[in-house]
């Protein structure tokens, strides 16, 4: 599928800036994006280090064990593959609140931390396990409680109201959050019954 | 009022955090700057990690965007997208909001820009924004991490999610704001 996707990115690209007489355009792009995509990884760097730094002292207090253990009832059901007491559970409700309150750069420490915890469980596999397709079914989808970003942005151009948009983002990324989860959900008891 | 105290929260949520774990660790005679040093340590290690994956999703996604294949796509797509009350100018947005989040922070920038942050565009682009994530990136940097390279079904799962959360954007702007 993601090897579809990404050929067809390409092609595409090429065929179109062939047609319209400007190849010299993906050259410069594609040497860009890669330049790019290591700065951002650079810049990563710091971000996670802060982060998970800060995560192992609330882990070594018990704290992160404290909240997982609130929500508990909710996260067996959604991960019934992960053990209840698993630290991929602690990890995972960091990650989803960080989503939820905004916290971008605090997000992607955490969900990269979960999925490392998550692989050891799924014996170092390459392929996704279950609990992995439902984590980033419900981070791609999580609801943003706080949209920082752009609010930041209509108020820099002067919105009467920066924040009237708030209330109709968290209806229509609650909708899309629930049908992430169901969807997920479809898939996962699909392809058990095919490996019977 | 609502702005007043959701620009408070973010404003203090991160202060707020550096100092509440450390003095929590403190007290319950954790190590804390070993403890830190500790977890910071795997920081770098992830973030090259990555790198690979990156570069892959990143180039293609900047090909597709350059050429103008996008433009294309989105002028395939208008017809279909005008009936359901989506404004042309917000076409190239959605196709490239689950592929590469500061591309789209630009358009929505630049969309606000054009009409005004408190146009029907404007609110419709904010919305948009807000609501779904960037799939391809997260799935990317995630699976990355970890090696993983056979990402089942999730794709599809994040990308239907990101086109309800699209539509479902459409269709509470065009009930709030028209």
């Amino acid at each position: 599928m993601l090897n579809i996707i990404w050929l067809l990115l390409l092609a595409s690209g090429i065929v179109v800036a062939a047609l319209n007489g400007n190849i010299e355009v993906v050259t410069e792009a594609a040497l860009g994006a890669a330049r790019g995509a290591v700065e951002v990884c650079f810049d990563l760097v710091g971000v996670m280090a802060l982060w998970l730094g800060i995560m192992k002292i609330a882990e070594s207090g018990g704290l992160v064990q404290s909240l997982a253990r609130l929500l508990r009832p909710i996260t067996v059901r959604l991960f019934p593959s992960v053990p209840s007491h698993h630290p991929a559970m602690g990890t995972i409700i960091l990650n989803l609140s960080a989503n939820m309150l905004g916290l971008g750069n605090a997000a992607t420490p955490f969900g990269m931390k979960a999925m490392q915890e998550l692989q050891e469980l799924n014996q170092d596999s390459n392929e996704a396990s279950e609990a992995m397709c439902t984590f980033l079914a419900l981070n791609t989808s999580c609801i943003t409680l706080i949209p920082a970003t752009i609010i930041a942005v209509r108020l820099s151009f002067n919105s009467a109201n920066p924040t009237e948009i708030v209330g109709a983002c968290i209806f229509s990324t609650t909708i899309s959050m629930v049908i992430a989860v169901s969807l997920d959900y479809w898939f996962r008891t699909r392809s058990r019954w095919r490996k019977r | 009022m609502l702005h007043a105290v959701l620009s408070l929260v973010s404003k203090w949520a991160i202060p707020v955090l550096l100092l509440a774990v450390p003095i929590y660790g403190h007290m319950k005679k954790v190590p804390v700057y070993e403890a830190f040093v500790e977890g910071a340590e795997e920081g770098f290690k992830t973030a090259v990690k990555i790198i690979p994956f990156l570069v892959g999703m990143m180039v293609a996604i900047s090909v597709f965007r350059a050429s103008g294949a996008m433009d294309f796509l989105s002028i395939l797509l208008e017809p279909l997208t005008s009936r359901i009350g989506a404004p042309s100018e917000v076409l190239p947005l959605a196709i490239m909001r689950p592929m590469s989040g500061s591309a789209v922070l630009g358009m929505a920038t630049d969309l606000m820009r054009v009409y005004g942050p408190d146009s029907f565009i404007g609110r419709l682009a904010s919305v948009m924004q807000g609501t779904t994530d960037t799939t391809f990136f997260i799935l990317t940097v995630y699976f990355g991490s970890v090696g993983i390279k056979k990402y089942r079904y999730s794709i599809v799962t994040g990308l239907t999610a990101d086109i309800t959360g699209f539509l479902a954007a459409i269709y509470i702007c065009n009930i709030l704001f028209r």
